[in-house]
């Protein structure tokens, strides 16, 4: 007893200590620091990598749908009287301040940012601002009477609510903006004009499409993946071999050969024409709506459903459906009941990624979408690149971050995310 | 012994051939009854053709030519799961997503038996294994004893007459794979319920069965209760397939009183029964069990004939000694002698005479090389 005392002394506490008298855990955190630093080292670059290139710029563009200082920057006397005066209707000081910001917006160049910020609220009110501004110079006090005298419009309420919105750099309008709503002048949070309703029914497509497209991948995989997992070896390879094929094809390539089999005088009618199953006259419309979206998209996401079903399926002997068969069940009872419930880590898998996939998806469904197939991603992309509203693009990419982020919470709840087998 | 007429055969294979690929056979022209009630053992080395007519009789394989019958009907065309029978698999295959209770419901449930009919025919299968109390858990959480245990009552639970195993201890550690060899024989005897297991351990074979059919090359070698397939192995296959043996070469010189004189190939002449030589001249292999061989000259019948042997080994075993002999130039001829208190301990470089009762020895057919 006296030996072991000495070999591992304890202080009163009872912590172990090593025998030179070090608490045990110091010395073991000790004696993996170097191997801590050593892999830290290793990641590093992937890390500052992703930092930069990845979360840095996400971030800044997430924080953009909300903040949007182009009217504040640029108009300053403006904003100081929206911010000095709440609430109050606009007197001759606030039009003294809106010249004198005209006139210095028409130095320095900025009077359309700011006449297309307020158009985002405001439609059709971009001219008013480049009108004015080009004017501001010969513009006289009083300055209300002279204001109105260039444009009566100056004279509009909801114009001017605007402005005090945009006066503020952090503002909820764009996320209004995305979800179809505005805040009235009257300060109530309403629908917007039915014919500026676009996103609402853009995202409830692209979740109903890309449903649909799921569970068309999972039927069309299943018995795929089934296949490949029974087969023997070398024809199980020659198969995989043709379920990655699309995967080494440039994606505009597979997505313009769609077009040439699906569109009007494509290869898919031609042949219904001329088999005669279908009239000249009544071709199928394949393509430019949903049906073209989810039967190109289908084709292009099928891998990422079959692939990590059959490494699902793969690890499943043989010898479960047999002894389900020896007990009496029928081979549906064994698939039903037998079978499937273990390939359900693999249907998880893959049903979730080809979702998550098929709610971001760009180019597929701006090719052979047309008007009714395209998706969210579509218009995101369109306030990018052309309308050039950046907010109002990160506002409907935070809106789908969000929203897939919710549809996988609800799956770890039911599925569970520890069941799933990605490969 | 159970008898194996026709009449009363409750399995019955008939020039059963199967071939997997239209060359090579597999199983060649089997012929098996087995009569109800029995623990039938097919034991060979893998690749005999065994597991193989297990599958056709669990209807997982179909036979390329021939009938098998269970209880007079013809199984060929019968899908496995109208065929009734129980069947425990090597890895046990208990379902992983479902509880105990549930693996053990699902054959009653698949014949759609009310739920407290369940539970009692569960909470009886369960007890019988000794597994009552487990019924919640996963097959994930029990170790390889009590999967198979589970895996045994499940192939039981809906009472079926024929139970099929294939290689189902082979998972277990030798203690428990001698305890659960003696509580299967047990349960299957206590039920009355016909057993057809598979198996490639001998020993295994040998310690559960009735009879055992040992199988090589697609061919039933020889069926016989596990002593007669022991002492009087009818073909050399057999003889060294079960347990250890002794071989020597050598040519008949004659047969007569059911006695063949054998003449070795360095010139030494020993007694033998002929089992399936026929006239002199013919090459035989003597098989001769290491137990079998005695050294001791007083105990040697009078007029036998001898070898002379030269002690190379003397390995302690504990229980029993084990001596490596040359014997007619061959290196390896062991004997085994039992530790008892007056037993000689042979000393390596030793010169010693050994002989055996020529019903011991037995003339078997030379394999081709």
């Amino acid at each position: 007893m006296a030996d072991t005392a000495a070999d591992m002394p304890t202080d009163i506490v009872g912590a172990l200590r090593t025998p030179d008298g070090r608490p045990l855990k110091q010395a073991l955190a000790q004696a993996e620091r170097r191997a801590r630093i050593r892999a830290l080292v290793l990641v590093l670059p992937l890390l500052a990598f992703v930092l930069l290139t990845f979360i840095i710029p996400i971030g800044q563009m997430l924080s953009r749908s909300l903040l949007n200082d182009t009217f504040s920057a640029n108009m300053p006397a403006l904003t100081r009287w929206f911010d000095e005066n709440p609430g109050a209707e606009p007197d001759e000081a606030a039009f003294e301040a809106l010249v004198m910001d005209l006139r210095a917006a028409k130095e320095a160049r900025t009077q359309g940012a700011v006449g297309t910020r307020i158009n985002y609220e405001v439609p059709g009110t971009r001219s008013l601002f480049t009108k004015t501004a080009r004017r501001a110079d010969r513009i006289e006090p009083p300055y209300r009477e002279a204001v109105l005298d260039v444009d009566k419009d100056w004279a509009r309420r909801d114009l001017w609510a605007a402005m005090r919105s945009a006066a503020a750099p952090v503002t909820t309008n764009f996320y209004q903006a995305a979800l179809d709503r505005k805040i009235t002048p009257e300060g109530e949070f309403a629908f917007a004009d039915k014919q500026s309703r676009i996103y609402i029914t853009l995202f409830v497509r692209t979740f109903v499409l890309a449903l649909a497209i799921t569970g068309l991948c999972l039927v069309l995989g299943f018995p795929v993946a089934h296949l490949l997992a029974v087969l023997p070896m070398r024809k199980a390879s020659l198969l995989l071999i043709l379920v990655l094929l699309p995967f080494w094809t440039s994606l505009l390539v597979r997505t313009t050969s769609w077009m040439v089999l699906l569109q009007g005088q494509g290869v898919i009618n031609d042949t219904l024409v001329a088999l005669g199953v279908l009239g000249d006259e009544n071709r199928l419309s394949l393509m430019y709506n949903q049906a073209g979206t989810i039967i190109a998209m289908t084709h292009i996401l099928l891998p990422f459903m079959i692939l990590p079903l059959y490494s699902v399926m793969k690890t499943i002997p043989p010898s479960y459906a047999r002894a389900a068969r020896s007990l009496g069940a029928t081979s549906w009872t064994t698939f039903r009941r037998i079978y499937v419930p273990q390939t359900v880590p693999g249907i998880g898998a893959g049903a979730i990624l080809v979702f998550i996939l098929a709610v971001g998806y760009y180019i597929t469904p701006a090719l052979v979408g047309g008007a009714t197939g395209t998706l969210i991603s579509n218009q995101i992309a369109f306030h990018m690149q052309e309308s050039l509203n950046w907010s109002l693009a990160a506002a409907l990419a935070t809106m789908l971050l969000a929203a897939v982020l919710v549809l996988y919470w609800v799956y770890d709840r039911i599925v569970g995310i520890d069941n799933m087998k990605l490969g | 012994m159970a008898s194996t007429s026709g009449r009363d055969a409750f399995v019955e294979f008939e020039r059963v051939q199967k071939s997997y690929d239209g060359e090579t056979l597999v199983v060649k022209d089997l012929n098996l009854r087995i009569p109800k009630g029995e623990f039938l053992t097919m034991l060979g080395p893998s690749g005999s053709g065994k597991t193989t007519c297990l599958m056709m009789l669990a209807g997982f394989e179909t036979a390329t030519h021939g009938d098998i019958r269970l209880d007079g009907r013809p199984i060929n065309h019968i899908p496995p799961h109208k065929r009734g029978i129980g069947m425990v698999f090597q890895n046990y295959a208990l379902f992983p997503h479902m509880t105990i209770a549930e693996n053990l419901s699902f054959p009653l449930e698949v014949r759609g038996m009310g739920k407290s009919e369940r539970e009692g025919k569960i909470r009886r299968a369960l007890d019988m294994v000794e597994m009552g109390g487990f019924e919640g858990r996963r097959p994930a959480q029990l170790s390889g004893g009590q999967q198979q245990r589970v895996a045994l009552a499940r192939a039981l639970v809906f009472e079926p007459e024929l139970v099929l195993m294939d290689e189902p201890l082979g998972a277990l550690d030798k203690q428990l794979r001698e305890k659960m060899q003696f509580e299967i024989t047990h349960l299957a005897h206590n039920l009355g319920i016909t057993t057809v297991y598979v198996t490639h351990d001998q020993t295994e074979a040998l310690t559960m069965s009735d009879r055992v059919a040992v199988f090589n090359d697609g061919r039933i070698q020889q069926i016989a209760p596990p002593d007669e397939l022991y002492e009087s192995p009818q073909n050399s296959f057999v003889a060294q397939f079960i347990g250890e043996n002794n071989t020597l070469e050598g040519t008949v010189k004659e047969i007569k009183g059911g006695v063949a004189l054998v003449e070795l190939d360095d010139g030494g002449v020993i007694d033998a029964k002929p089992v399936n030589v026929e006239r002199p001249g013919e090459r035989t292999l003597v098989s001769i069990r290491p137990e079998r061989v005695e050294f001791n000259r007083e105990r040697l019948q009078a007029g036998v004939h001898t070898l002379k042997a030269e002690v190379l080994e003397f390995i302690y075993m504990g229980d029993i000694f084990r001596t490596r002999l040359r014997v007619a130039g061959c290196d390896d001829f062991i004997i085994k002698t039992r530790n008892a208190p007056d037993q000689r301990r042979l000393q390596p470089g030793e010169q010693i005479e050994i002989g055996w009762l020529p019903e011991d020895c037995r003339a078997l057919d030379l394999p081709a090389r």
